[in-house]
């Protein structure tokens, strides 16, 4: 190894310099890292990049179609301009958080370097913290080229909802990210080989979200389930923004209600599962 | 300053029906090189990752720097680090990417320097754009090495830091740390199955087996205290002993 032969060069390291309160509760900068190391990893090929949009675009694409043949048979409010195409792009929203999330999780688990974050000054809901922020950077890259392509291919364009799409955005971003958190410590909890959760977990809610059919449609029994969801809301008030225009303030409230919960489970799940894994010594042993 | 570095008293750690670590108390001086040597399953990479707060101990205490863990682990872990073949640095990021990352999530207030400083150290001028999962396993044990040092840890913890390294490299490994212990006046703690190592790098043994530790001394006194030649053979004899030691 040509240079290693020599004697070691003697350290002449003075202690660096650290931050002043190395050991605060909650580091900005430890947070900063971690989303750093995310898009490291993003930048390391275009494929990553392409794969993100891949999906989201193949999907408008499909329903757009559905949409414009659905135009001339259909009933009123598949009549409203876009539903479908907006419902596509709003469930890709949930789908993308909660899969930015765990599979920015998954990384450090295939990478086998989970042990040498947790032995560092990185406190969990720091790291859970870059994981949401990770997540939202990696839904706008999937989900804008597709929401970009269905203006000149269908003349419909999600942004003329102007403050509703915020609203709409917001919640289902934070209700992907809280199923995230929740899938990625079933994954740490279960080790790898439930790491197909993280793909599929989400889909368990497809169903009772009402993202393509109203919530009236789904059996009593069902409905009640679905109305514990934040997606189910966000989806009713879509509908009811595309077709009667207006914005419906009691649907935003119940969604960012229900979120405050779900989001708040999704921590203290995260949190407590690596306690367990502190227990069980899961940190160290990361395979199926 | 306590003159310990590790403080370790009635430690355990009891997995359902198996013992990994069982009633383990020792102290570590401010400043020594420790090895902790055992056979395989005798609860080395057990301790140490106690010691990390990667493992939570069935019962026992530890403190580390003065300060007890886990309750203050986020008082000390910006002062220790650790390295061990059983981790690794996310593959597709470059050397610099994860010196970079790490040298943040420690706090440090000049990272470009001190990833120069190691760079220049640890002779790592020519990979370190390179991506870490396609170095030969010499150069990614001087890249662990790095990581492990980012902070210029008080308290370095390493896993068999010579483990898959050819002589040449492992020498060169065994010296760098010996530098930097003496002119920073850390304390190393190292987990080894290379007897060779531990004679020629540290200064206290503890030896283990079975989760529990059965001797402990200096090298020269383990050798002496067994009438052996190396420790190797004390080793053996303490590993093929039923009752472990004399």
């Amino acid at each position: 190894m040509n240079e290693d032969k020599s004697i070691p060069r003697i350290p002449r390291l003075a202690a660096p310099k650290a931050e002043q309160r190395a050991d605060r509760s909650f580091s900005p900068l430890r947070v900063a890292a971690m989303i750093r190391r995310y898009l490291y990893l993003l930048q390391s090929g275009w494929i990553r990049i392409i794969e993100l949009a891949y999906w989201p675009i193949m999907q408008m694409i499909l329903w757009g179609f559905m949409t414009e043949f659905l135009l001339n048979s259909s009933s009123g409010i598949l009549r409203a301009g876009g539903v479908l195409i907006a419902a596509v792009l709003l469930w890709d929203v949930l789908f993308r958080s909660n899969i930015g999330v765990a599979i920015s999780f998954l990384e450090e688990m295939w990478s086998r370097n989970l042990a040498q974050l947790c032995a560092s000054p990185l406190r969990t809901h720091e790291w859970a913290a870059a994981l949401i922020i990770i997540s939202l950077l990696r839904t706008l890259i999937g989900v804008l080229p597709a929401a970009l392509l269905a203006i000149p291919l269908y003349q419909f364009s999600i942004f003329e909802m102007g403050f509703t799409l915020v609203a709409f955005f917001s919640n289902l971003l934070i209700f992907g990210a809280a199923v995230g958190l929740g899938v990625s410590a079933l994954v740490l909890r279960y080790g790898l080989g439930a790491e197909s959760l993280a793909w599929v977990g989400i889909f368990l809610i497809a169903p009772i979200s009402g993202i393509y059919y109203p919530i009236s449609t789904l059996p009593d029994w069902l409905q009640f389930l679905a109305h514990a969801l934040p997606s189910s809301h966000v989806f009713e008030g879509m509908r009811i923004a595309l077709a009667e225009n207006r914005f419906d303030l009691g649907l935003f409230y119940n969604a960012l209600m229900l979120n405050a919960v779900f989001l708040a489970a999704g921590f203290f799940i995260f949190l407590g599962t690596f306690r367990i894994a502190r227990r069980q010594g899961l940190l160290l042993q990361i395979g199926e | 300053m306590s003159s310990l570095a590790v403080k370790v008293s009635k430690l355990s750690k009891i997995y359902g029906n198996t013992t990994a670590v069982q009633d383990l108390s020792f102290e570590i001086e401010t400043g020594s090189i420790t090895a902790l040597l055992g056979g395989n399953g005798a609860g080395k990479t057990t301790i140490i990752s106690m010691l990390l707060g990667l493992l939570t101990p069935t019962s026992g205490t530890i403190h580390l720097l003065g300060k007890q863990m886990p309750e203050q682990r986020k008082t000390v872990t910006p002062k220790m680090n650790f390295g061990s073949p059983y981790v690794d640095l996310p593959k597709r990021l470059t050397v610099r990417q994860n010196l970079d990352v790490f040298a943040s999530l420690y706090g440090l207030r000049e990272p470009k320097r001190r990833i120069e400083q190691l760079c220049d150290e640890l002779h790592l001028k020519n990979i370190i754009d390179r991506p870490t999962g396609k170095l030969s396993s010499g150069q990614a044990t001087r890249v662990g090495l790095a990581k492990a040092l980012i902070n210029a840890p008080c308290l370095l913890l390493l896993d068999e830091p010579t483990a898959s390294l050819d002589p040449d490299t492992a020498d060169w490994v065994r010296e760098y740390l010996k530098a930097y212990r003496d002119l920073t006046g850390a304390t190393i703690i190292l987990a080894s199955h290379n007897m060779t190592e531990v004679e020629r790098v540290c200064e206290n043994v503890l030896m283990l087996k079975s989760g529990s530790m059965i001797d402990h001394g200096s090298p020269f006194s383990l050798i002496e205290k067994y009438s052996r030649q190396n420790l190797e053979q004390v080793f053996l004899e303490i590993a093929r002993s039923p009752d472990g030691a004399q």
